[in-house]
């Protein structure tokens, strides 16, 4: 994969590339600087869905927006992708255990935050989804969430005027498609970078990137007892685990109901640990209410079973990771220095 | 992803052309001239031409059954001449719907004059278009082809009734449901076929002549094969896995002939 608008000549290129694919579009477009989350941070790897694949411009990502925040794509408008991912929770659903759909039903799973998603190859807890750009339709068909189909939505787009006037502006003339609706969603999807907490600016070394004492003890321990799996700058290596949760799994399968594999059993995606003191509360199903309880959970609540991660399975000792309070204090400082406040109130991301 | 399309390029820029043809994989030197070929497709239920929900069948096994959709990707055809090389359809996904008889007549242009001995094509949709962003045409998932929830098309699509399916108690027949897909080992349930032409029969593509290539695909044939399906013990596929790798398998045995050639 190509790495991304870095320097501010591949921007200007960018940026004449994406003015001349939009040609039908009767006005200049915007920079394509105005839409956020289009530079890779320093400290991340190469992301999945480069820029390039969906050059990023400022009516595109606006109409994104717009979708992302318009209720009318479920089934009876009372829905939308905003109410399950909410900004002030890095776009995870707050104090809400299970997602919560069209005529209150309730969801199997916690909605997680949506952050990063450039990087990501496959999505949700359990990797069903391979593409940022379809991954929408699952929600959207999904009965417990959105239940609506896709050709009703089309129509219910194509007789709104207003729509067909934007999408018209940046895709030519012609109804709305699935394509064009997929694509605008996505530019906004992939604009939820979140680089700039006070964690990203310590290892930049930029202004404002003071860590503490305890802080910086957290970041130690964090990187020796949990960085197998939480890995790198995105705390997260993208894998499926079994973090000792349930030692049956009846209640829902992970990883096991994609690939049908008993070994997969168990195993969930495992989750970036930015802005995790917003994204309350936690697991697949959102099972803790506070950071302190996953850490007891590691410390002493490790169940035993068949696919159990080997990290969660020490030589000597009971299972899990052994933490005393104040490692536990130490590594909750830490998690919160990960709080990306810039992320969580940029106006740009936010229902307009 | 798109591809050159050469021929469009050797009549006005043969240079042009040259220097295409060199950095494309297409396998050959260039065209003079192109000719247009149509593939038309009989969907049939072992004789009898498939007829939407109202005529019951009976599978080689003997169960009764009733269609009500079926659709099938039909992806990435390919003409072979003679001496092996081969012309390759660009950006090639169809969609076969008993309900839309136009979907079942597809035309490939701009195919090299020549003469041509075979035919092969896959049924489904090749791993990569699997897990690619938004598509459209044939793959757009409008078409009710794609599972949302674990990404991928399902290749091929039957439902329908049969009094032999599991059913509640009272009703006279349960429901099938077919959807057959996948595309990661062990689940991969992509099969390429190549249904041999009529003995001695040649596909001659000129560029004043559009010769029609007939095939029947044989539903019966889902059902029968390796593994024959009873739908006492099988009526119901909705997810990549043993049993839409199973109904592949099956179909992938003789589903698909060439019943015959037309010159025109
Ligand atoms: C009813 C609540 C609900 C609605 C509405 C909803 N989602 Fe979600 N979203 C979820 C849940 C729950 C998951 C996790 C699903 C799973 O793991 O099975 C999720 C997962 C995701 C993910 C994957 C994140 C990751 O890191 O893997 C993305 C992206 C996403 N949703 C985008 C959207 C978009 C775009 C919409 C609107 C079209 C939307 N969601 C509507 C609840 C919802
Ligand atoms: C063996 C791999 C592994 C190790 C080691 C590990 N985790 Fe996790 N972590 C996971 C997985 C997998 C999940 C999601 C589990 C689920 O929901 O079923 C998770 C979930 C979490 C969550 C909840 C995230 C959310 O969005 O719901 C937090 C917080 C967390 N881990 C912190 C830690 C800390 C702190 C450590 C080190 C003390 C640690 N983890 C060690 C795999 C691991």
């Amino acid at each position: 994969m190509q790495r991304t608008l870095a320097t501010p000549l591949a921007f200007g290129l960018a940026g004449l590339l994406a003015a001349g694919c939009h040609s039908t579009n009767g006005e200049e477009p915007l920079p394509v600087a105005t839409v956020p989350g289009t530079t890779v941070p320093a400290n991340f790897p190469s992301p999945v869905y480069a820029a390039s694949t969906n050059q990023p411009d400022a009516a595109t990502f606006a109409l994104g927006r717009t979708l992302f925040y318009d209720p009318r794509l479920s089934r009876d408008a009372s829905v939308s992708c905003g109410s399950c991912h909410q900004q002030a929770g890095a776009f995870a659903q707050i104090d809400h255990r299970l997602s919560h759909g069209v005529d209150d039903r309730l969801g199997t799973r916690n909605s997680p935050a949506l952050q990063n998603l450039r990087w990501k190859s496959e999505f949700f807890w359990d990797g069903g989804p391979k593409n940022l750009e379809t991954l929408p339709l699952a929600p959207l068909t999904n009965p417990l969430e959105m239940d609506e189909t896709l050709p009703n939505l089309l129509a219910k787009l194509n007789g709104d005027p207003t729509y067909r006037q934007r999408f018209a502006a940046i895709y030519g003339p012609g109804p709305i498609t699935s394509y064009q609706f997929l694509r605008a969603l996505a530019q906004f999807t992939a604009a939820l970078t979140s680089a700039n907490s006070r964690y990203d600016k310590y290892v930049r070394g930029e202004a404002g990137g003071a860590l503490t004492g305890p802080e910086l003890r957290g970041k130690a321990l964090l990187a020796q007892k949990c960085a197998s799996c939480h890995a790198t700058d995105l705390f997260t290596d993208e894998t499926y685990r079994n973090n000792g949760l349930d030692a049956s799994f009846q209640a829902d399968s992970g990883r096991a109901h994609i690939t049908g594999r008993a070994a997969d059993l168990g195993r969930f995606k495992v989750p970036s640990l930015r802005n995790i003191a917003r994204t309350a509360p936690y697991m697949h199903d959102g099972r803790f209410a506070t950071l302190p309880e996953v850490l007891a959970h590691y410390d002493h609540g490790v169940l035993a079973s068949a696919t159990l991660d080997p990290a969660l399975r020490p030589a000597a000792g009971p299972l899990g990771i052994r933490l005393t309070t104040a490692e536990q204090a130490d590594l909750i400082a830490f998690l919160h220095t990960l709080t990306d406040e810039e992320f969580l109130h940029d106006p740009r991301l936010a229902e307009q | 992803m798109k591809r050159f399309s050469i021929p469009a390029f050797a009549s006005s820029l043969a240079l042009a052309a040259l220097f295409l043809s060199g950095c494309s994989k297409e396998d050959e030197a260039v065209p003079a001239t192109t000719g247009t070929v149509a593939l038309e497709f009989d969907q049939m239920v072992g004789t009898a031409p498939l007829v939407l929900s109202t005529q019951t069948y009976t599978t080689t096994g003997g169960d009764q059954f009733r269609v009500s959709t079926f659709r099938q990707y039909i992806s990435n055809i390919k003409l072979t001449r003679a001496d092996g090389s081969q012309y390759t359809q660009p950006d090639s996904y169809h969609l076969l719907d008993a309900a839309v008889p136009e979907s079942l007549e597809i035309t490939l242009t701009d195919v090299p004059t020549g003469d041509y001995t075979g035919i092969s094509f896959t049924i489904g949709v090749d791993s990569a278009r699997n897990v690619s962003g938004a598509q459209k045409g044939a793959l757009d998932p409008s078409n009710g082809m794609f599972w949302t929830w674990n990404s991928g098309y399902i290749y091929t699509k039957l439902e329908g009734y049969s009094p032999q399916a599991p059913k509640p108690a009272g009703v006279a027949e349960g429901g099938l449901t077919f959807h057959v897909g996948g595309f990661k080992t062990p689940s991969n349930a992509i099969r390429t076929v190549s249904p041999a032409f009529p003995s001695g029969t040649k596909l001659l593509v000129r560029a004043d002549h559009s010769p029609e290539i007939h095939l029947k695909a044989d539903i019966l044939k889902m059902f029968a094969g390796t593994t024959p399906v009873r739908f006492s013990s099988l009526s119901f596929i909705m997810s990549a896995g043993p049993n839409a790798v199973l109904v592949a398998n099956n179909y992938a045995q003789g589903m698909f002939t060439v019943d015959h050639i037309h010159a025109n």
